[in-house]
């Protein structure tokens, strides 16, 4: 890129102090993901982070697909802000982009009609006794990851350098449509050209993926998944995606939407199922990871505790190129010690 | 009468070749050389004549005694006194006139803003002005210094746009990009040429003439749709969407060259002059009095305006209002004997 584009859309990101709000889904399709976050934010930068057990879900995909009602999202969401309040923070990280985008999009709305505000809590007082303030700062995960990458660079063990050519690794990056299409200006880079995960590969020794579909949707519009029949639409936009980055030859793929990084990785299976096509030489898919994952990978967490085995692409030969240490035989270890039943292997794409 | 014209481009010239018979002027010009938006050139619409030709006859006016060129001389404020205006150049310089005529024109929208379209981020996006410049030289080449197979074209860009805050037409862009589709096929036949566009204006004579003659004759494929995005490819060239909106089709394409058709804005110069003077107007261009028989005077006694720094203009309007403003400078001096 000739203009940094990027530098120009910048937001302000609290340094510490973080009330943290888990997805409704990402703990089943990448569940090592949020612990990873929260022990990157604990333990490597030391910060204050709350995971509060009394959560629950922002609505997002029902008021999304217009199942859940404006009224009843306002309030729910209000409620996850008195939780905040009664532990007295002030920042608010959701861990799902489209509950990023359902918050900061209740934030400007309450800031443009007041009144709409107070019926919000209007409507928490009278359903749950509870009141709320408004945060002072919300922000994404992927956010603080990118705020703080520099100092996480220093405590990381790995690079993203091909230890086998000294190349850097390239990485395509995908941000979650609510994360910066709804309001460009909450968006690292902005819409068009968003930096908020490039600038984490790039920081980390990578090589960012400039491809024509970059900005193209990856199949997780809810209008194209949550109805089965359309699902047609969602592995469209998937396949177009992946056949214009395959010349590239990625080495992986990085997301910070539940879906995006769900969807991406799974129809890699489907479309190999269905056309016998996979986007590597070698027939392994290009492994699609995480933010947090990949942060922790490079940090030197173990990839199984991660969960990252169960990825539909796996991702061995990354952490062979990448040089991070694993043990195969733990890769199906229960917390236990015990030996897991291994998942069958598909036909087409190789494991 | 000590008359200041404020631009030194072809509206600025005509007037004060025109005002030069009779009275002193001083023409001030910021850059170097004067008529720099018409050497920039290759050929004038709709007759295909020579830019620099028509630059070369009007800087022969400033050989005029009367008129003094003062060249990479920018005012930058400007204020009324009594009868008299006193102008400060950016050295901090100044000086009063009885009159001043404001020709102080347009800059071309930047690019940059619509980002959507990656001006300054892929090679193989350009700006129209650009294109002049590769057809001018006889250079027209993709960013792999090869002679284009396809190059495209896309109208509106920074003008009839909400987003970026202009929702004016910008009147010459149409036109324009016709007569670059022309001069390209002149050069090369074999080159593919596609012009995406909203609805084609051809309002001034023998411009329809033109685009029947792209198309009839030139074989110029003229697409009604707006692109959404271009993205560079792996082969370096530049990939866009858009929606055929006539075929009700979206489709996706590969070029060579984009050329963002970029609209007329207020110049700095424009803007801020207009604004010291409380002569400003809509999208930072200058205001005149009213749009018919008052368009060279403004709210301000002895302060005129003319040309491109009242909204786009093509260059025989330009002249022909140049000449409209000496006029009305005329008049009012008669008048006020």
């Amino acid at each position: 890129m000739e203009k940094r584009f990027w530098n120009e859309y910048q937001k302000e990101i609290a340094d510490d102090h973080f009330f943290y709000e888990r997805s409704c889904i990402r703990q089943t399709f990448f569940p090592g993901s949020e612990a990873t976050f929260l022990n990157i934010m604990r333990n490597d930068l030391g910060k204050d982070i709350y995971d509060s057990s009394h959560q629950h879900t922002c609505t997002g995909i029902g008021y999304h697909s217009d199942v859940v009602p404006f009224e009843t999202t306002m309030t729910i969401v209000a409620r996850l802000f008195s939780l905040m309040t009664e532990r007295g923070y002030k920042n608010y990280v959701p861990s799902c982009v489209t509950s990023f985008g359902v918050m900061t999009e209740l934030m400007e709305k309450w800031k443009e009609q007041p009144e709409i505000l107070e019926k919000a809590r209007e409507y928490l007082k009278k359903a749950t006794g509870r009141t709320f303030e408004l945060p002072e700062n919300i922000v994404h995960p992927s956010d603080l990851i990118f705020k703080f990458r520099f100092e996480l660079k220093e405590k990381m063990k790995y690079q993203l350098i091909n230890r086998f050519t000294g190349k850097p690794l390239r990485g395509v990056e995908h941000i979650g449509c609510h994360y910066a299409k709804i309001f460009p200006k909450h968006g690292i880079g902005n819409a068009e050209f968003p930096y908020v995960l490039a600038g984490m590969i790039e920081a980390w020794g990578g090589e960012v993926v400039d491809y024509p579909e970059r900005r193209h949707c990856c199949g997780f519009g809810f209008r194209q998944y949550l109805v089965q029949e359309n699902r047609g639409y969602s592995i469209a936009n998937s396949k177009k995606k992946f056949e214009s980055m395959e010349p590239y030859e990625p080495d992986f793929i990085v997301a910070n939407c539940p879906g995006c990084a769900m969807f991406l990785d799974k129809w890699q299976y489907t479309i190999a199922e269905m056309e016998h096509k996979t986007y590597d030489k070698e027939g392994y898919g290009i492994p699609v990871l995480t933010y947090e994952e990949l942060a922790g990978l490079l940090l030197g967490y173990d990839p199984w505790v991660m969960g990252m085995q169960l990825h539909q692409v796996q991702c061995e030969r990354l952490l062979d190129k990448i040089g991070v240490a694993y043990n195969p035989d733990d890769k199906y270890r229960g917390a236990s010690g015990k030996i897991l039943r291994a998942p069958e292997k598909p036909e087409v794409l190789k494991v | 009468m000590n008359i200041a014209v404020i631009g030194a481009g072809p509206a600025g010239i005509e007037a004060a070749s025109v005002l030069a018979n009779n009275h002193q002027v001083t023409l001030f010009e910021k850059e170097e050389k004067p008529l720099c938006n018409i050497r920039d050139k290759a050929f004038l619409f709709p007759d295909f004549s020579s830019a620099d030709e028509l630059a070369d006859k009007l800087e022969a006016k400033l050989s005029h005694e009367n008129i003094t060129l003062k060249a990479n001389c920018a005012v930058t404020a400007m204020n009324r006194t009594g009868e008299q205006w006193t102008l400060t150049t950016a050295d901090g310089e100044t000086a009063t006139f009885d009159k001043v005529l404001l020709a102080t024109g347009y800059r071309v929208f930047d690019a940059h803003q619509k980002e959507e379209l990656g001006y300054g981020i892929y090679k193989g996006v350009i700006t129209s002005i650009e294109m002049e410049k590769m057809i001018k030289e006889n250079q027209i080449r993709n960013n792999m210094d090869e002679v284009p197979k396809q190059i495209v074209f896309l109208q509106c860009v920074g003008s009839r746009d909400e987003k970026s805050g202009n929702n004016y037409c910008s009147k010459v862009c149409c036109v324009t990009a016709v007569k670059q589709a022309i001069e390209i096929k002149k050069q090369h036949p074999e080159t593919d040429v596609y012009i995406f566009y909203m609805d084609l204006r051809m309002w001034g004579q023998g411009f329809e003439e033109m685009y029947r003659e792209a198309q009839e004759k030139y074989g110029v494929n003229f697409v009604r749709g707006r692109i959404s995005e271009a993205a560079s490819t792996f082969d370096n060239r530049v990939q866009i969407k858009a929606e055929d909106t006539l075929m009700g089709n979206p489709m996706t394409m590969n070029a060579d060259l984009l050329v963002l058709m970029v609209g007329m804005c207020a110049s700095e110069g424009t803007a801020t002059l207009s604004k010291c003077a409380g002569i400003d107007g809509l999208y930072r261009f200058a205001q005149s009095r009213s749009p018919h028989i008052e368009d060279n005077l403004t709210s301000q006694p002895g302060l005129y305006v003319a040309g491109s720094c009242k909204r786009p203009m093509c260059i025989e309007d330009t002249i022909q209002d140049a000449r409209a403003a000496a006029l009305a400078i005329l008049d009012d001096d008669t008048m006020m004997r």
